[in-house]
């Protein structure tokens, strides 16, 4: 029970780290969750975020089972364990949500202001780097050789070239690891 | 895009028309399925729910929340929520349209969650979560080559990009301290300048 203040701590700080996309915020989930409060360990976050590709909306609704591993870890209780999947929503996507209703009803007077542009366009190469940073510090868990590397690249070009659809990808990727991993 | 021949006088008497009617019941129900079906990525079944069947924006306003949602810090899917919500009924709409778009996953995740507690070393579970990861990792790369290609206005911004990634990862400086020293040089970089020969690709 103990767990749900820092979760909320926890997630409300991951919350306006969020810039450019969730994954800009996971170097610091990873350090936080893996880390300093030992919820889960990093292979076993990794396994969350990326089957949450697969899941309809927001692309990061696996912190749900973080809350819920964390509090179910430490109480035993499975109820106690879907509040903390609870109280994780509201604490990640609150204070962002309270930032877009405030800026989102200013955005008229705002568009005329000057700096605007230039906080859009500075923010812009730090929010790329950002996902670059969170994306390199994922992929070194999940590309471990030769097999998960090519799996890697393979989504990457039919991204790049294609338009096809990331969730069936990601499917794809599902079952070229049972096949390459599978004992023959 | 549009199929038919609408003229955009036409279109913001449709949307306004659409928009008298919304009731805040039916913001969570088309948040609620947009939440439900939108494999792959939340924009563009946002767009086809939103802009194209029930007209409660157009397309002109839909691209610029899409903007303002993009340079906030908080994901797309729930700012554009919010975003929505808000200029169709208000906070409650707000509410509404965010709770609508998370509930789905949330609940799916929750599941999936719970079961990968249980069987998550399995064998057979652990090879499929193998190739799922490092297909989410492709497909991370991609979105963050997508985004730079899309959302960086000079080349100079490059070295910005590569300062942020060798803060974090190599210097370990932190996400909050990285993105206040370079997000400041980054936006002192881009001040406001009177000629405006460098403008933003949409």
């Amino acid at each position: 029970m103990n767990q749900i203040p820092i979760l909320v701590r926890v997630f409300a700080y991951l919350s306006i780290l969020t810039v450019g996309g969730g994954m800009a915020a996971f170097p610091e989930m990873e350090h936080l969750t893996v880390t300093v409060h030992n919820w889960m360990t990093s292979s076993q976050l990794v396994h969350m975020y990326s089957v949450g590709q697969l899941a309809p909306g927001p692309n990061m609704m696996m912190i749900v089972s973080i809350g819920d591993w964390a509090v179910w870890k430490a109480s035993g209780s499975m109820t106690l364990g879907i509040l903390g999947g609870l109280v994780v929503i509201v604490a990640f996507f609150g204070p962002t949500a309270l930032l877009a209703l405030v800026v989102g009803r200013a955005w008229n007077k705002l568009e005329k202001w000057p700096w605007r542009k230039s906080i859009q366009q500075g923010l812009a190469s730090v929010s790329v780097g950002l996902l670059l940073a969170g994306t390199l510090s994922m992929a070194k868990t999940a590309v471990t050789g030769w097999t998960t590397g090519g799996i890697a690249l393979f989504v990457l070009l039919m991204m790049l070239w294609r338009k096809i659809n990331p969730a069936l990808l990601v499917l794809t990727g599902a079952i070229v690891g049972v096949i390459a991993f599978m004992p023959k | 895009m549009s199929k038919t021949t609408i003229t955009p006088a036409d279109e913001k008497a449709r949307v306004a028309a659409a928009r008298a009617k919304v009731t805040i019941f039916d913001i969570f129900w088309q948040f609620l399925i947009i939440g439900a079906t939108s494999f792959g990525g939340v924009v563009p079944y946002l767009r086809e729910g939103l802009v194209t069947k029930n007209h409660w924006v157009d397309d002109k306003e839909f691209v610029e929340l899409l903007s303002i949602s993009q340079s906030l810090p908080g994901l797309n899917a729930t700012n554009m929520a919010i975003l929505l919500g808000d200029r169709l009924k208000g906070w409650m709409g707000a509410v509404a349209g965010i709770v609508g778009i998370c509930l789905p996953g949330g609940v799916l995740m929750l599941c999936v969650g719970m079961f990968y507690r249980i069987h998550g070393d399995h064998p057979y579970v652990t090879y499929m979560l193998k190739g799922v990861a490092a297909a989410a990792a492709g497909l991370l790369l991609a979105t963050v080559i997508q985004l730079g290609k899309k959302s960086l206005s000079h080349q100079f911004d490059l070295v910005f990009v590569l300062v942020t990634v060798l803060a974090v990862n190599r210097l370990h400086l932190g996400v909050p301290k990285t993105l206040l020293i370079v997000g400041l040089v980054a936006i002192f970089f881009h001040y406001p300048r009177k000629s405006e020969k460098e403008s933003v690709k949409q």
